[in-house]
């Protein structure tokens, strides 16, 4: 073996390590808290009400709060973010205005959480007076979403054919009709995915719920989108750091079903997205 | 026989007054679509500005008590002593710490890692590997955290023999991991956006693959990798849930990475909550979201500059 190879072997062997670092802290991350959860995980744990300043009983509430806030959040970003990416696809011609608004997609998608619940709590909770609700909430988390969204939609569309579009047009029918009946049909299941992508971070977010909709406790299910209430992540948080004496299979526990929970989501667009590849590929 | 053909005419003028009529009623349908789409196209634009103006709105605001030196340089941050002072200084020096730890390992790993991928691994790993490297992305930040109090911080304080794990590193450790998605992805893409005519041209030149990788890709990608880490370090300074729950809190200037820290994230999220609506420190942590905000857009915007300058470049 010559100097060269000798040197490669060793650049890869550090390569090799590298990806390591990344993907073992991962898999150990996800096991560990399969491990600990699992034996929490039950009916009663699921569905019942928490008792004893939540050191007994269920999560039932910050379950359903999580589900109430994660669909008014995709029932707000989805047609903003669709909208916003057919603009930028079909209708924008490339200049400042389309410039301006990729700039601002990139900056909102890198503005901090936290900020975005200083912005909820300023605009939605104080300005607005929705007060802290599951509304406020999800009108801030579809801000937060919305960059994901329209990536992915924008995506979606671009991989739609321009022969698709020639094709409807030459056949009579107007720009709208072609984008609501041949582009978006084709781009749904790209669309789809960055849905779910974008429900997927909204479950997780905890520091703008944090500022906008998050009860401490709340043993009883919210009644209205006006309504304050218990969910997952800022349970966790709660569990975890303000409670003292709390048993540590109920924070598992927790963290086991917050986790499966982002899981399902996405597990379902990895599978849309692999799917859809596959088919473009054929 | 006049009167039918006039009858045929009518006919064809009422058909053509039809379809005009549709045709319009197509045209007003086709505008209105195209504003509406418009309207919605700008909506991040507007989403942004209202960010920015809501936050200096409130913010502004504490410069009625606070002179703009005492925020900026103050280094005491006491806002609920008798005599409150709102210095953000340990605030901000808590955030550049954290992240100075974080950006230190996952920037070497993180850029190792994407060269891996996008090089050396095999499709199929490649696919396993990016499945993987997103999943990591979307674990969510309080999950992190909790695991941080109950394992790392553990491990950290046995490990450096301190009386408390709840330490500037331990939160470095954990949004290091966090900034790692971000870091690798962007410098996946970028690597892979290199016309394969650079790696056949130097490889026919008898370079090995690896003094290819490192005498060629890296240098061609550079401007896309250094996007990559600015956009991780901003992602790493944004960072709240993790870095509240395992770096300790403390609000003094932090003198090394085994003691504990306070960021600018943690100090928003743990104090809102008993400020009074419109008060001296509920305009405080707004001014103190007005700076982290000032900061990740500076940041992002020298991304998004640096990526353009080189797709220009590349082109």
């Amino acid at each position: 073996m010559n100097k060269k190879q000798l040197e490669e072997k060793i650049a890869f062997s550090v390569l090799t390590v590298t990806m390591l670092l990344v993907v073992v802290p991962t898999l150990l991350i996800i096991g560990y808290i399969i491990f600990k959860g699992i034996g929490t995980i039950n009916w009663e744990f699921i569905s019942a009400m928490p008792r004893k300043g939540m050191r007994e009983g269920g999560i039932f509430p910050a379950i359903v709060g999580t589900i109430y806030l994660v669909l008014g959040t995709i029932i707000l970003a989805l047609p903003l973010g669709i909208g916003s990416a057919i603009y930028l696809t079909e209708y924008a011609k490339q200049g400042k205005i389309t410039r301006l608004i990729r700039l601002a997609i990139m900056n909102l998608a890198g503005v901090p959480s936290v900020v975005y619940g200083l912005f909820g709590l300023g605009l939605f909770v104080l300005f607005l007076q929705i007060g802290t609700s599951i509304l406020a909430g999800a009108l801030t988390l579809a801000c937060l979403i919305l960059p994901v969204v329209i990536t992915a939609s924008e995506e979606a569309l671009k991989s739609v054919p321009q022969s698709y579009r020639e094709a409807s047009l030459a056949l009579g029918a107007t720009k709208w009709q072609t984008i609501q009946k041949v582009v978006i049909p084709h781009a749904m299941p790209g669309i789809i995915t960055g849905a779910i992508l974008g429900i997927g971070r909204a479950a997780g977010e905890t520091a703008p719920i944090l500022l906008t909709v998050a009860a401490f406790f709340l043993p009883r299910l919210p009644k209205s989108v006006f309504d304050q209430a218990m969910v997952l992540p800022y349970h966790l948080y709660i569990i975890s750091t303000q409670v003292p004496n709390m048993p540590q299979e109920i924070q598992y526990g927790t963290a086991l079903v917050l986790l499966g929970l982002v899981s399902i989501f996405f597990m379902i667009a990895t599978v849309i997205r692999i799917k859809f590849k596959m088919a473009n590929r054929a | 026989m006049l009167g039918s053909q006039e009858m045929v005419v009518n006919e064809e003028k009422m058909v053509h007054r039809k379809s005009l009529k549709r045709n319009i009623k197509h045209r007003i349908w086709e505008y209105l679509i195209e504003k509406i789409i418009f309207i919605l196209g700008i909506t991040s634009v507007v989403i942004i500005s209202l960010i920015f103006l809501f936050l200096f709105r409130s913010g502004i605001a504490l410069f009625k008590d606070v002179s703009v030196k005492d925020f900026l340089f103050g280094s005491n941050w006491f806002p609920i002593s008798v005599n409150p002072q709102y210095g953000i200084l340990p605030l901000v020096t808590g955030s550049l710490l954290v992240t100075t730890g974080a950006i230190l390992i996952s920037v070497p790993i993180g850029v190792g890692c994407a060269i891996y991928i996008s090089e050396v691994a095999p499709p199929k790993t490649k696919t396993v590997l990016k499945v993987i490297i997103e999943f990591l992305s979307a674990i969510p930040s309080v999950v992190l955290g909790f695991l941080g109090i109950v394992v790392l911080s553990s491990w950290v304080r046995i490990t450096f023999n301190l009386s408390s794990g709840f330490t500037a590193l331990t939160g470095s450790i954990l949004v290091s991991l966090m900034a790692l998605p971000t870091i690798i992805s962007i410098s996946d893409d970028a690597l892979n956006a290199l016309p394969m005519e650079y790696r056949e041209a130097s490889l026919a030149l008898g370079a090995t693959k690896w003094e290819t990788i490192f005498n060629v890709l890296v240098p061609a990608a550079s401007s896309g990798i250094i996007a990559a880490i600015m956009l991780g370090i901003g992602r790493a300074i944004g960072e709240t849930m993790t870095v509240m729950m395992v770096t300790g809190n403390a609000a003094k200037i932090p003198d090394s990475f085994l003691t504990s820290a306070r960021t600018m994230t943690a100090t928003i999220a743990a104090e809102m909550g008993d400020t009074v609506r419109n008060g001296t420190h509920y305009h405080a942590l707004f001014a103190v979201g007005i700076v982290l905000l000032m900061m990740t857009t500076v940041i992002n915007l020298i991304a998004d500059f640096v990526l353009h300058r080189g797709r220009r470049e590349g082109r």
